[in-house]
């Protein structure tokens, strides 16, 4: 039918090459001997002037990798990366340790503006933007981290992670590495080795963190792999929401992303977690694009804790990441709310894990995958009970949506319950746009990219309804801008 | 005004429309009525861009612009509306958000100052109230567990939003109750007037009871054969199609 072969032409010639984001900005960087061995983990542990006990950490987690192999059971398929074909270190020169806005590159500022992310404090204070607190990871190192000193009055402590290990190297010590052990899996293990910047976040008892926190991730150096840490820690009764966004210019190789974040509740403290990836996604030919291999977990450490992981995904070549929960705390909960879109030749194997330990724990997944071109998106998630997990309870959701015949979502939900009182639910559907429903839309008066984009929007309202307010304005239009050129 | 001309459309190599010609005067209502099969449907979904068809020649003119070398959302700005049969659900979008999207492509186009929420929300109750839809029903997911009856009336609200110049009803009466046919019937001829026209279609005289035609058109094999004032609808309710079929052949 005439419909139908459009719609396949008009997916065969796809466009993704609308990336906005694409532009990189000419700095002069200082970079770290290219390729992956002790002396580059020194190099770096050197840069970031680390005490002894981290570079010895770094080499103890280097010497794990070596022993590791990677991961092949995802359903995605790339060729593997010459991992000593990377820079490991790359920092814009001149970068190390501004003290205020008016000590970074100009060059650097005007980046952020050009993303649209907010570092001038003025502009908050002035009411112009709303409050969030941004902490600025350029390549290899942050390059600046607002709001340091209001969140301090209150105890709360936000900053880079490179210099939380100077500052407050008992915090780190205790925490780092204790939701994601270095030998978790191979591409933590690598992170271990070589990370290089990320944010650090401790929010005191009972203190209710007064604005959104939140990291802006940008790779602008060719050849040049990010490896972030971040480690959150919300200390008894406390409470915290955090955003990260991520952005990478458009460049024919691959690139390497492999962060871990770890998150750790004590008792009654909740942590809301929200991305929003957007790292190059590689042109329609599937050339190029960003591979992001990321580690994200959880752990309810206290009772009556809660984690909750709100997750857009529109970026990447390759996406490979699983933020999950450990529910170990009594009555603690966890949360995950996905929208994940691949468009082109963008591969996506992403779910989560609630891990059910202690008794009366909650966990509610709610995942949308949106699939259109020729791309792949695969749901894999686990949910299991430990035998002591008294009355664990879960509710899952997946809904699949596919845009024209050339793409494909696949649901692959692991459930393991070692308790005879766990009561696990899993709920999936998968559906297609219909012409009938653009045509329909179309005879409306709303354009075909409008139709989906208003289509799309509806399937995945749930999960939109979850991200803090002043993010879930630009998450829909960044659904729209992903789905553009995926319907004829 | 609107006129199609020697329009010829097929689908899977079968030929549908066969030089079919209409020419409908602004302030008129058209009925066009006839056997399964005749094409009618069709003709409705070619006028508004439906594109499994395959159209070998003719033109859909709406006030001297070719409507078939635009697209249906271009169709859709410029006045043509059609009231869809099997009105299509879409899930997750309430009819309220739907509403908005499509008259602000309205009003983009017409170069007019988009509605403030307040100023859309005060707009949609005024409209419904006639139609006798809830505000529940407006936030609804558009279509998704709606009787019958509601979808057509939601049909009806859309069209009476978006003040077309040529409506096209493909069936509207199919599967309503007699109270809902008074309802939908009494919302288009609200919408009656000097500017605006309607091409009615339709396999049952009872619905021309309610909305009264100037013109009623028997449609068979793909072409008008028959064209008269409102009584031949009632004379074909008596005899049938096959005399008129007959005749023609």
């Amino acid at each position: 039918m005439p419909a139908i072969k459009e719609t396949v032409e008009q997916v065969l010639d796809i466009d993704v090459d609308n990336y906005k984001y694409g532009w990189s900005t000419d700095l002069e960087s200082e970079r770290a001997p290219k390729g992956l061995s002790k002396d580059v983990i020194k190099f770096i542990s050197n840069k970031k002037e680390e005490p002894e006990w981290m570079l010895e950490w770094r080499y103890d987690a280097y010497e794990r990798f070596l022993t590791m192999k990677e991961p092949d059971w995802a359903k995605v398929s790339y060729p593997r990366m010459d991992l000593n074909d990377i820079y490991y270190y790359s920092a814009p020169k001149n970068t190390e340790g501004p003290e205020s806005l008016d000590e970074i590159d100009p060059e650097i500022l005007k980046t952020y503006e050009k993303l649209g992310i907010p570092l001038k404090e003025q502009e908050f204070l002035a009411g112009i933007k709303n409050n969030i607190a941004v902490d600025a990871v350029f390549d290899s190192v942050s390059v600046v981290t607002t709001f340091k000193e209001k969140l301090a009055e209150v105890g709360i402590i936000f900053c880079p992670i490179s210099e939380a290990i100077k500052e407050h190297p008992d915090l780190v010590k205790k925490y780092i590495s204790s939701v994601v052990p270095k030998s978790d899996n191979y591409y933590a293990a690598l992170n271990s080795a070589v990370f290089t910047d990320g944010s650090f976040v401790y929010i005191p008892p009972n203190v209710r963190c007064p604005m959104e926190l939140s990291t802006y991730f940008r790779i602008n150096d060719v050849n040049t792999g990010q490896f972030e840490r971040t480690l959150i820690i919300a200390d008894k009764g406390s409470y915290v929401s955090y955003l990260e966004g991520c952005t990478a210019p458009k460049r024919d190789e691959n690139q390497l992303h492999a962060a871990v974040v770890e998150l750790v509740a004590l008792e009654d403290a909740e942590i809301k977690y929200s991305t929003v990836q957007n790292w190059y996604p590689g042109n329609s030919e599937g050339i190029g694009g960003i591979y992001n291999f990321v580690t994200k977990r959880g752990d309810c450490r206290g009772d009556r804790s809660k984690i909750s992981w709100t997750q857009v995904e529109t970026g990447s070549a390759i996406t490979w990441k699983y933020p999950s929960c450990i529910l170990r705390g009594d009555g603690s909960s966890g949360e995950f709310y996905s929208i994940a879109i691949s468009n082109a030749f963008q591969q996506i194997d992403s779910g989560t894990k609630m891990v059910h330990l202690g008794k009366n724990t909650t966990s509610k997944i709610i995942s949308k995958g949106i699939s259109a071109g020729k791309s792949s998106n695969a749901y894999r998630g686990l949910v299991s009970s430990h035998k002591k997990a008294e009355n664990a309870r879960n509710f899952t959701q997946c809904d699949s949506l596919l845009i024209g015949n050339n793409c494909s979502a696949h649901t692959v939900p692991y459930i393991e319950s070692k308790n005879k009182s766990s009561i696990f639910e899993h709920e999936a559907t998968t559906s297609k746009i219909s012409d009938d429903q653009i045509f329909y839309c179309c005879q409306r008066g709303i354009g075909k990219e409008d139709a989906i984009a208003l289509i799309v929007n509806g399937f995945c309202k749930e999960v939109l309804q979850k991200l803090p307010m002043e993010f879930a304005v630009e998450a829909q239009k960044l659904i729209g801008i992903s789905l553009e050129g995926s319907v004829g | 005004m609107f006129e199609i001309k020697n329009l010829n459309a097929s689908i899977q190599d079968k030929q549908i429309l066969k030089d079919f010609n209409l020419k409908v005067n602004p302030g008129e209502v058209h009925a066009i009525m006839g056997p399964n099969g005749s094409g009618k449907s069709t003709l409705a979904h070619v006028c508004a861009g439906r594109e499994e068809y395959e159209i070998s020649s003719g033109s859909v003119g709406l006030d001297g612009i070719n409507l078939l070398d635009l697209e249906p959302e271009e169709r859709a700005v410029r006045g043509l509306f059609l009231a869809f049969q099997y009105p299509v659900e879409i899930p997750g979008v309430a009819s309220m958000t739907f509403l908005k999207s499509a008259l602000s492509a309205h009003y983009k186009f017409n170069g007019k100052k988009e509605l403030t929420i307040p100023e859309f929300m005060k707009l949609i109750k005024e409209k419904s109230n006639s139609l006798n839809i809830s505000d529940d029903m407006i936030k609804r997911p558009l279509n998704v567990g709606f009787s019958g009856g509601e979808k057509k009336r939601n049909e009806v609200l859309q069209m009476t939003l978006l003040e077309p110049k040529i409506c096209i009803l493909d069936e509207t009466d199919s599967g309503l109750d007699i109270d809902a046919l008074r309802l939908v019937a009494n919302g288009v001829n609200l919408l009656r007037s000097k500017e605006r026209s309607f091409v009615v279609i339709t396999h049952y005289q009872r619905l021309l009871d309610y909305i009264e035609p100037d013109f009623v058109h028997i449609m068979a094999d793909g072409k008008i054969i028959e064209t008269g004032d409102k009584n031949l609808a009632l004379d074909l309710e008596k005899t049938g199609y096959n005399d008129y079929i007959e005749k023609d052949i």
